[in-house]
């Protein structure tokens, strides 16, 4: 439409020449791994009623957690966007992230210190004497752990959607003094239903890979995931091929229901705005619907916080100007900051030209075969990515190194690959949708003023773009950081990330050390947090 | 070739904040009062909960299952790992955790507290024993070799106490700390033979799960 038949080309092939290094790296770990037994063997695994047993409860689990973390975070979406301007607001945004920036173990023992037998929610009922009442270990466990983990990040990208609506919407909607159902039925729904199917498809993912949480909140082996089957099979029983054909089990019955939840509305027309994003709301000013507002927020702020509370107290008594003068914790540091930035940047990049080739795919009047297997393909690699087990990944890179001696030296390159094709589902759903907004908006004006290339990467992109841009980034680089599953492997004296030191740490008893490494990974995170939320100076 | 280079004895360790009168037998652990929680390994994921499966079936042989059915309502839950077995336990939400002999000499010596102690069944305990070994593929086998004979060496074993707390395999430098020499040494030592739980490992870890999903 309005791109030149050059810009056409650069952005297709970079797609393909993405999207060959994604299915790449993920192949040659496969391949490696299946030297090793033969698959056909492994494909047993399809009579086994024990694997029908753990996938049955996989997918419920997974089904329930995203329901809930979906359900719960439309509300909180909506009054957040509903109150732009509060004190606090901005950290109660940069908040949201931070509990995916931990490692997953330090997130459930926050949890379980409030919602636990002896946590604070039983103590205080004990106190007045009403017993112990929460039994957090089983399903309720399960759920309460992993809508801890997504609801925020949900909330999040809904949020990320209502604040692109343009503001004459809000202004016209007050003009006509439309109740607050009405504007939720014409203004806010339409935003927010095309966001469902990626949002719910991306905590769908989380939960359906989760292990740690399965296990330690499960209370017992009924509660088992495909996930951990597929650590039993490569840690335990070194049996590379069930591995390989448990993954492909999970990634096949994911993709079922990720292709069930495409089935959902698209999005529509994104809307025009002529005023810069300056969030007014003068549709929401009525006296009653702020107090419920401001009880859904504080609500949400006290199910946000009080865990993280609780690994800043147990934080701050650790040793910490001790730790933060260790030697190992700074090499530790400056490891996980660049293995971090590292896999964020791929990430960024290999969204942006999926998202570039799908947008020029979808330029074309009559895209062909190839065109169209292309689009589909980085569609669903975007998600998919997210169900290849780190371990599977890390594994095959490991056995494919090892004989050549080059696994110390590429250890950390792996790791961030790793890091980088996690984080990619994330970048893709906070970036794709603003960047369809931003060329809905931008591309005509481009195209007239005859702008291509890196001057309108400058002039146009950037300033529209730099908001979600930089979202994108704070989020892959946080998730990055407290990724243990990738580092597992090739820890060690070589390698050393933060999480790897801290598990290091617990595992000869210093819980302590563990307890304030928690806390300097948490406040590392909400540094990253704080610079990707960082508003621009005001331009003139 | 392999050489051991530590060992130690799977075991229960408890609060005594929390629990007056502990076990003295995997009977009376098995049968305690269910408010009285634990938290072990799972032996899908982890040594030690490995261990005490194989712990149990030493006791128990054919018995396992229904023990492991009845245990399971003192279970609080199943953690992955040590780690986070341990976290659990350490955090108070539970007054048991499953661990090892040594581990109340990391809270004597490092903590100076009494409070977590080791049970001395009467049933005996399973041991551990940790191995280094030198693959086919080393790059330098005659430097690998002098390694794993420098573990046997009080160098080496001097770390193994107060590091990975555990006990040496051979003689230290100096005499152990009280902490070690105090810890639970059981009158009858299980374990099985390496092929044999090879051979069964997977039948037995199906029948506790079978026995763990039963109620």
């Amino acid at each position: 439409m309005y791109l030149t038949t050059a810009e056409f080309r650069r952005s297709f092939y970079a797609g393909i020449l993405s999207l060959a290094a994604v299915i790449g790296f993920i192949a040659v770990a496969v391949f490696a791994l299946s030297g090793f037994g033969r698959l056909a063997d492994a494909a047993h695994v399809l009579n086994e009623p024990y694997v029908w047993r753990i996938l049955r409860f996989t997918l419920y689990q997974a089904f329930l957690s995203t329901l809930f973390s979906v359900v719960f975070a439309i509300p909180v979406a909506l009054a957040m966007a509903r109150r732009p301007h509060f004190p606090g607001r901005i950290w109660i945004v940069r908040l949201m992230a931070v509990p995916l920036g931990l490692p997953v173990l330090i997130g459930a023992l926050g949890i379980i210190g409030i919602w636990g037998r002896q946590g604070l929610f039983n103590d205080t009922l004990a106190l007045a004497e009403l017993g112990r009442p929460l039994q957090i270990y089983g399903l309720q466990g399960i759920l309460i752990a992993h809508v801890y983990f997504n609801l925020p990040l949900a909330a999040r990208l809904f949020l990320a959607g209502l604040e692109r609506v343009p503001q004459e919407y809000f202004k016209t909607a007050a003009m006509l003094s439309m109740p607050q159902r009405t504007v939720f039925r014409f203004v806010e729904w339409p935003v927010i239903a095309p966001l469902i199917p990626g949002v719910a498809g991306l905590v769908f993912m989380l939960c359906a890979t989760s292990f740690t949480l399965v296990l330690i909140l499960g209370g017992g082996p009924a509660a088992t995931t495909i996930e951990v089957a597929i650590y039993q099979a490569l840690r335990f029983d070194f049996d590379p091929a069930r591995a390989v054909a448990l993954s492909g089990i999970q990634i096949f019955v994911t993709a079922l229901v990720l292709a069930a939840l495409a089935l959902l509305p698209r999005a529509g027309d994104p809307g025009i705005s002529a005023s810069s994003d300056l969030n007014r709301r003068p549709d929401a000013a009525h006296r009653l619907s702020r107090g419920v507002d401001a009880m859904l927020i504080a609500l949400f702020v006290v199910w946000l916080i009080l865990p993280l509370a609780v690994i800043v107290m147990k934080g701050v008594s650790a040793d910490l100007l001790g730790l933060l003068t260790e030697p190992v914790f700074l090499r530790a540091t400056a490891t996980s900051l660049s293995i971090a930035f590292s896999a964020a940047l791929v990430s960024l990049a290999v969204a942006f030209s999926f998202i570039s080739a799908t947008h020029t795919i979808n330029t074309l009047k009559q895209p062909g075969a190839f065109e169209r297997g292309a689009a589909g393909s980085m569609s669903a690699m975007g998600s998919l990515v997210l169900l290849v087990p780190p371990i599977v990944l890390g594994t095959g890179w490991f056995l494919l190194l090892r004989p050549y001696g080059l696994s110390d030296a590429a250890a950390p390159a792996i790791v961030a690959g790793i890091n980088a094709l996690m984080a990619l589902p994330f970048v893709l759903r906070v970036l794709q949708p603003a960047v369809s907004v931003h060329r809905a908006r931008t591309a005509r004006l481009s195209a007239s003023l005859g702008l291509t290339g890196f001057a309108r990467l400058r002039i146009i992109d950037w300033p529209g773009l730099r908001k979600p841009v930089l979202t994108a980034l704070s989020f892959a680089m946080a998730l990055s950081l407290g990724d243990l599953g990738a580092v597992a492997l090739f820890g060690g004296d070589q390698l050393t990330t933060l999480p790897w030191l801290l598990y290091s740490r617990l595992g000869s008893y210093r819980t302590e050390d563990a307890n304030g490494l928690a806390l300097i990974l948490g406040a590392l995170c909400l540094v990253i947090m704080i610079a990707g939320t960082r508003t621009p100076a005001a331009r003139t | 070739m392999f050489v051991p280079f530590d060992y130690g004895y799977f075991d229960i360790v408890y609060d005594s904040e929390s629990i007056s009168s502990p076990p003295k037998t995997l009977d009376e652990l098995i049968n305690g009062p269910k408010d009285e929680k634990i938290v072990i390994e799972d032996p899908r994921t982890s040594t030690p909960g490995l261990g005490m499966l194989l712990w149990m079936k030493a006791v128990y042989g054919d018995a396992a299952a229904e023990k492991w059915e009845v245990l399971s309502d003192r279970i609080l839950t199943v953690a992955p790992g040590w780690s986070e077995a341990y976290g659990l336990f350490t955090s108070g939400e539970a007054p048991m955790v499953l661990s090892y002999t040594t581990s109340p000499a990391y809270h004597q010596i490092a903590e100076e507290t009494e409070r977590y102690k080791a049970i001395d069944f009467e049933d005996g305990l399973y041991i551990q024993i940790e191995v280094a070994g030198m693959t086919e593929m080393a790059d330098d086998p005659a430097l690998a070799k002098s390694f794993l004979a420098f573990i046997l060496t009080p160098g080496f074993q001097d770390a193994i106490p107060t590091h990975n707390w555990m006990m040496p395999v051979a003689a230290t430098s100096e005499p152990l700390p009280d902490a070690f020499l105090n810890a639970v040494t059981p009158d009858k030592t299980l374990q099985f033979a390496p092929d044999v739980v090879a051979e069964n490992r997977r039948a037995w870890i199906d029948e506790w799960l079978n026995a763990m999903s039963a109620r």
